[in-house]
């Protein structure tokens, strides 16, 4: 069972569809209760940091979060599931994430913002997420915030470009976090989702 | 700088595609869910729902429209056009990533902040129906009467108010199939700093380079030059490609 985070500020809908899709059982999680037979989670995303943060912490969903990942249990961080694994967020300069990665996230400085659209992205490394995608993948972004590369190199997986290049997944152990929004880059997209759910 | 999106307009009446004919009558293009697919296959990078009848009948078709093609479609929806929150709210439930408005924001700006605040940024298209008048452009209201807004300090206060993007349609062209307005699409994109689209005229894939090279558009939304099957997706990107525009493949 696939647990979806419902953090209250973002479309989660794409995210159930894409899963169903692909002959996945999810449940729309919104109180720590709702993980009891899930085994792997998804941190699906739109919204803001400060919002997704606070939401958790008023339904108790965020020390399950937290421990759920500092326990090393699966999980896909999206858009800005991605960020709240890190420390934090120029976004919300008070709220705090889940710390898995070091470092805060940043506004883009330059381009059209938010990025809004397909960019093909680098792989950096093998990884099971990418297996049967091609080698420039072309993925949908949505943001106006971007993570920071992760200290330990190995955990990169993949950049994309916007005025510079930054992190745009990567992993430690089994949580992974990507920027872009695999539920809606068409069948690239569907191939990540799927191989994460037999990861 | 991400890829050039092209992007189908479905414009939905009584839960079909409506096109615009060269009489400039209405005809029937189909059935949403069917062209939705089709243009999925084809490569669309995103597609747009748009009621077109303005009636809170219209309103339930065409989320009925958005709640059958999000199963099958994995690229970004947009719905339009929002008239209120609670519009934007329904649409996002039945499966839409971002609202447009038009209309609404006209009367009432302080919507776009509202909505903004609640969904993000990213979610709200603030869509301009801009009619050239000399060497300005006005903003029309529900593609009749002026707003007595000038269309590019519009696009800057959306933009300001939190809008995400910029759907910019030239009253004068649309339908005409000879072209976007470029100077107008121009216009927007120097004012402002979000992703903008341009919308109205289309009619082949030079028309779409048109916008992308000469007016600065993040991409192009098409209705029924590509509805009437006067071009597909695919000659427009391989005509994009082979003139040095990056496109999704």
């Amino acid at each position: 069972m696939i647990g979806i985070v419902d953090y209250g500020t973002g479309n989660i809908g794409s995210v159930i569809r894409a899963v169903e899709f692909l002959g996945g059982e999810c449940r729309v999680v919104r109180a720590s209760d709702d993980l009891y037979d899930v085994d792997r989670i998804m941190l699906p995303g739109d919204g803001s940091f400060g919002r997704a943060v606070r939401s958790m912490t008023e339904s108790g969903l965020y020390d399950a979060v937290r421990r759920w990942v500092a326990g090393n249990r699966a999980t896909l961080g999206i858009g800005l599931g991605m960020q709240l694994l890190f420390e934090g967020s120029e976004e919300s300069p008070d709220a705090v994430g889940f710390s898995v990665f070091h470092g805060i996230c940043s506004r883009f400085g330059s381009g059209r913002i938010p990025l809004a659209g397909w960019s093909a992205i680098d792989l950096k490394r093998d990884s099971e997420l990418f297996k049967g995608v091609p080698e420039r993948p072309y993925l949908y972004f949505s943001h106006s915030y971007y993570a920071p590369f992760p200290e330990d190199a190995d955990a990169l997986l993949a950049t994309n470009r916007h005025g510079m290049e930054y992190c745009c997944a990567l992993f430690k152990g089994s949580v992974f976090g990507v920027q872009f929004h695999p539920e809606k880059s068409g069948e690239v997209g569907l191939k990540m989702i799927s191989n994460w759910m037999e990861v | 700088m991400p890829a050039v999106r092209v992007a189908p307009c479905l414009g939905i009446l009584g839960g079909r595609v409506v096109k615009v004919e060269p009489s400039g009558g209405r005809g029937d293009a189909g059935d949403p869910v069917e062209m939705a697919s089709r243009y999925y296959r084809e490569g669309a990078d995103e597609l747009y729902v748009m009621d077109v009848s303005g009636t809170d009948e219209g309103m339930k078709a065409a989320l009925g429209v958005i709640r059958k093609v999000s199963r099958r479609v994995f690229v970004p929806l947009t719905f339009g056009d929002a008239r209120c929150m609670e519009d934007a709210r329904e649409a996002l439930l039945a499966g839409a990533d971002r609202v447009c408005m038009t209309a609404a924001p006209l009367g009432r700006p302080g919507i776009i902040e509202e909505c903004a605040s609640v969904f993000g940024s990213q979610c709200i298209v603030l869509a301009i129906d801009a009619k050239r008048v000399k060497d300005s452009w006005h903003v029309l209201v529900n593609g009749g009467g002026g707003s007595g807004r000038d269309a590019i300090e519009w696009a800057r206060e959306g933009v300001a108010l939190g809008a995400g993007e910029i759907l910019v349609r030239s009253m004068d062209a649309d339908g005409g199939m000879r072209g976007y307005d470029i100077g107008l699409i121009r216009a927007v994109a120097e004012a402002v700093s979000v992703p903008v689209m341009a919308s109205g005229g289309a009619g082949s894939p030079e028309h779409v380079y048109q916008a992308i090279q000469e007016g600065g558009a993040d991409g192009a939304v098409l209705a029924s030059a590509l509805h009437s099957r006067l071009c597909t997706i695919s000659q427009i990107k391989g005509y994009l490609a082979s003139r040095g525009i990056t496109v999704r493949a």
